[in-house]
């Protein structure tokens, strides 16, 4: 029952076929403020993922007990402690990463995807489906972020996680960074290559 | 001549769907309609014509930029060899130029030719023509320092986001010689402003370099001298070795900068043979030039910066201005196509040149984003005056 076969849909599909970004294309505005380095991309990917998974189950729970008029004023309360938490927590293990995130922890809360969630799936589904559906839909981010993090770090700061992968000699070359690659410009045009090639795989999405 | 078509009519079959070259398909059939006008004509429906197509329009433009280019290629030389305090010969002059300006043009050619090929192939189409006129214009418009590697992938990039993404030739909405000049100033600032970029010091394929650069030469351009100044009055503008540049020096232009943009002479000679063939409005490169001057008198009149007490005509000699206003507000895909918006479109162009110009010294090269960024608001304005036109009529209908 746990793994059933709509189950692991619910888990997989996130992840490529209905992705968050790439196809609903929620969530946009973190994905172009935090990816012009990977440590940031994937500490933000993992505190969505963290977040969506707990107040999915959370708004699961009580979808029977809260009154439809006040579910929206419910669902920013759950949202916004756990975003609390997790930023607390953020300032007292990774300073350095919650600091290169500055707002974009805080506005989490505002991340379309965790109220699309929410109000899509949850409401409608028990607290594991929520439970898999919140982790996937995460992860789906996350993945965005991280392939997006990577070329911008790469071809930005000749970096990945802070250490040079360019070789000096490419520089010594006449090699230089990219620095359109560090504006939040290119992420969008990085982003539009993703779906671009998501769709040319995927031709049912193509309009 | 007529060797030649038979020439082409007889390997015309290989090239076909199935025959041997059929890879080179839209290869072929570019290089054939480049030589002969093609003969088809439309199947349906009545269509007004000129009696030149696309490709013959894209020759005319081509042969405009050829003055610019030419001079360009004499003062890339005469620039290399005035800091380095070599003995002037013409010869040795127009060696150096070739030898930097050429490079830059294969480049140009080849990336986005390339790419032009490639996808006219896959999707099974006619090659397109309008790199024909933005492959010259791209090398026109970079400092004659840049390196050919960054030329390529900016020009990559452009004929990829800023043409074939939105349907190739004709439909694209930024102009793409542009685009390869933003993706360049942004992406790499070092390599495309400051003192250092504009004047070759070494020597290229063994042609020039000399061990004794003038110690204390200064490199930057007029735009550049007069943004980093300090005070209130415009500071005497100079050459590379120290002598003033007079009105008339920007005008003939023997001064550092872009590669095609510093002479005016030769910009107002394409000028006269765009205008003269009708590819060029009119009405779109006065309005630049009327908006350029008016709003550099109006903050001349503030006149609290050196650069904003620069006179009106020097603001429209100096810098890509003439070069913008006469080959890239024009383009007849990007620029507003009404008449009236004709007006609109470049009045707008000049006010907004200038205005980055003076307000953020550090984006001397204003002309270019405000081109752009009219490219974006040129439907607008087409809209709003085609909505304006069917009100009238509407309104004398209804009476």
């Amino acid at each position: 029952m746990l793994f059933s076969k709509k189950n692991k849909e619910v888990f997989v599909n996130p992840l490529g076929i209905s992705n968050p970004i790439m196809v609903q294309v929620l969530g946009i505005c973190s994905a172009l403020a935090v990816t012009s380095q990977m440590k940031p991309a994937i500490v933000m990917g993992l505190s969505v993922t963290v977040i969506l998974a707990i107040s999915n189950v959370v708004m699961s729970l009580l979808r029977k007990t809260v009154p439809n008029r006040i579910r929206i004023i419910v669902q920013l309360v759950v949202v916004a402690a756990l975003v609390t938490i997790v930023s607390n927590i953020l300032k007292a293990y990774l300073y350095d990463v919650s600091v290169a995130l500055s707002v974009y922890v805080g506005l989490i809360i505002t991340n379309c995807i965790l109220m699309g969630r929410i109000e899509a799936f949850s409401l409608q589904n028990g607290p594991w489906e929520s439970f898999l559906d919140g982790v996937g839909n995460g992860l789906g981010y996350a993945i965005i972020l991280v392939i997006v993090a990577f070329f911008r770090e790469l071809l930005g700061s000749g970096c990945l996680f802070g250490f040079q992968i360019i070789p000096q000699s490419f520089y010594d070359a006449g090699y230089v960074n990219n620095g359109l690659m560090l504006m939040p410009p290119m992420a969008l045009i990085l982003l539009a290559c993703i779906i671009w090639v998501h769709r040319s795989y995927n031709k049912d999405l193509q309009e | 001549m007529k060797a030649l078509r038979n020439f082409l009519d007889k390997v015309k079959p290989s090239f076909e769907e199935g025959g041997k070259l059929a890879m080179f398909r839209s290869v072929f059939e570019g290089f054939e309609s480049f030589l002969f006008v093609p003969d088809t004509t439309a199947k349906r429906g009545a269509h007004i014509h000129d009696c030149i197509d696309s490709k013959r329009v894209m020759s005319m433009v081509v042969i405009a930029l050829m003055p610019a280019l030419l001079f360009g290629i004499y003062n890339v030389g005469y620039q290399h060899f005035l800091v380095t305090g070599q003995e002037m010969e013409i010869g040795s002059i127009v060696a150096y130029g070739l030898a930097c300006v050429l490079p830059k043009i294969v480049v140009s050619y080849v990336v986005g030719l390339g790419i032009e090929f490639i996808v006219a192939q896959w999707k099974k189409e006619e090659i397109q023509e309008g790199f024909l006129v933005s492959g010259l214009l791209i090398p026109l418009i970079v400092p004659a320092n840049c390196p050919l590697w960054m030329l390529a992938v900016a020009t990559a990039f452009a004929v990829i986001f800023a043409k074939e993404v939105f349907g190739g030739t004709g439909m694209n909405i930024f102009n793409v010689a542009l685009i390869t000049r933003v993706f360049l100033f942004f992406a790499y600032p070092t390599a495309m402003s400051g003192e250092s970029v504009w004047i070759g010091t070494e020597g290229i394929f063994g042609i020039g370099g000399a061990s004794n650069v003038i110690d204390s030469f200064t490199g930057a351009t007029p735009l550049g001298q007069v943004g980093v100044a300090q005070g209130v009055v415009t500071p005497i503008i100079t050459n590379a070795v120290g002598t003033e540049i007079s009105t008339l020096d920007m005008f003939i232009g023997l001064i550092p900068g872009s590669i095609g943009e510093t002479s005016k002479i030769a910009i107002l000679i394409g000028a006269v043979i765009l205008l003269f063939t009708g590819i060029a409005s009119w009405k779109t490169m006065i309005s630049v030039f009327v908006g350029g001057a008016l709003t550099a008198l109006l903050f001349n009149q503030i006149g609290t910066t050196p650069i904003m007490n620069l006179p009106w005509y020097d603001h429209i000699l100096l810098g890509g201005f003439s070069f913008g206003a006469v080959f890239m507000a024009t383009d007849p895909v990007t620029s507003a196509r009404t008449e009236c918006g004709k007006y609109v479109f470049g009045f707008l162009i000049g006010m907004f040149a200038i205005i980055i110009r003076v307000l953020n010294p550090g984006y001397p090269e204003g002309m270019m984003l405000s081109i752009l960024l009219m490219n974006l608001f040129a439907p607008l304005i087409d809209y709003f005056f085609v909505q304006a036109n069917i009100n009238r009529r509407l309104k004398r209908v209804k009476k």
